[in-house]
């Protein structure tokens, strides 16, 4: 299936979840990273089960503290 | 207020824009802007809006100017080192218009000064360096109900977003609950920083509130502008309100500031 993952369309086998994405995405510091599935939020509690459908779109949201 | 033949001079390039025309440089030189943080991003912030008439600038940072800071803060110079960055900032700022009226704060901002601070002002820019003052600028602006825009750099990344005081306006504590532990995320000091990414995210804050002060165009609202210089990416991500949110629901959980452990570029040395 086609997904858009942090804007980009990418390919994935059908029944991936949140989780398994970040993991196959090498996301950094996936605690404390805020995903969007279709423009809401998905809570920490529902990363493992939320499943990724085709054509859905995923942000990953990183925290960026810099300034100085 | 009429203006000067040197103000339509100094101007002119704004004034010939209809998005902004004498009207619009009005606003700008009546407008009150609060740089939190003389680094980085404050710096290309606090030079483009006194270059661009912005009548008072407050401007806040307890540092003094370091060696190792002129890689970016491109407001102070070689000599400036061991200047307080807001007499540096201040200095600069005024030689490149004296029209502008800049308001030191050599403090840091904790739930005791910050409201005090930014009551003034018109539209807050967040310059600063680390969780806890970006997560207590959010809370304050929220509360005191004066818009501000967000904005953090790191490696060869940055982002950017703009609160206003709206119903279907996220704010930060929208996107990102509560700071991260200390060293959970690393700091630009830890992981470093490309000197020009706080030249581009700093003037994107400062566009921001120009746009603000005029009225000109879309403010970045509801989303996160995301840039990642490595592939010449910008993107805005699309940023849901969280009905639930801590600090900008109806019924919020937060109602008074929260001064969480510092973990910044702050505590070097």
């Amino acid at each position: 299936m086609k997904i858009t993952v942090s804007g980009k369309e990418k390919e994935y086998s059908e029944g991936i979840t949140i989780k398994q994405l970040i993991e196959a995405e090498n996301v950094e510091n996936p605690l404390y990273v805020t995903v969007t599935l279709n423009d809401e939020f998905i809570q920490s509690s529902e990363i493992e089960t939320a499943v990724i459908k085709d054509g859905d779109s995923i942000e990953f949201l990183y925290f960026m503290g810099g300034g100085c | 207020m009429a203006f000067t033949n040197e103000q339509l001079e100094r101007y002119s390039r704004h004034i010939i824009l209809k998005d902004v025309g004498v009207k619009g440089q009005k606003k700008l030189l009546e407008g009150k802007v609060l740089i939190i943080g003389a680094g980085g991003l404050g710096a290309p912030a606090a030079m483009y809006l006194a270059a661009a008439g912005v009548g008072t600038i407050g401007i806040a940072d307890a540092d003094n100017v370091d060696l190792s800071n002129l890689q970016r803060q491109v407001i102070h110079t070689t000599p400036d080192i061991g200047k307080p960055k807001v007499e540096s900032a201040k200095e600069t700022m005024q030689a490149i218009n004296p029209d502008v009226n800049v308001i030191t704060y050599k403090e840091f901002i904790y739930s005791s000064n910050i409201m005090d601070i930014i009551r003034d002002y018109d539209f807050v820019l967040d310059g600063t360096d680390n969780f806890p003052a970006k997560f207590l600028i959010n809370d304050a602006c929220v509360m005191a109900k004066i818009p501000f825009c967000h904005a953090g750099i790191i490696r060869f990344e940055g982002q950017l977003m703009t609160w206003v005081p709206e119903s279907d306006v996220p704010c930060y504590r929208c996107v990102f609950k509560e700071p991260p532990p200390k060293d959970a995320v690393p700091t630009c000091r830890q992981a470093g920083v490309i000197g020009a990414m706080a030249g581009i995210i700093g003037c994107l804050q400062a566009m921001e509130a120009i746009k603000y002060l005029t009225g000109a165009g879309e403010l970045l609202t509801g989303k996160l502008l995301i840039y990642d210089a490595l592939t010449n990416d910008f993107r805005k991500a699309k940023i849901p309100k969280d009905r639930n949110c801590g600090v900008c629901s109806d019924n919020p959980s937060i109602t008074k500031l929260i001064d969480y452990e510092q973990a910044a570029c702050e505590l070097k040395k």
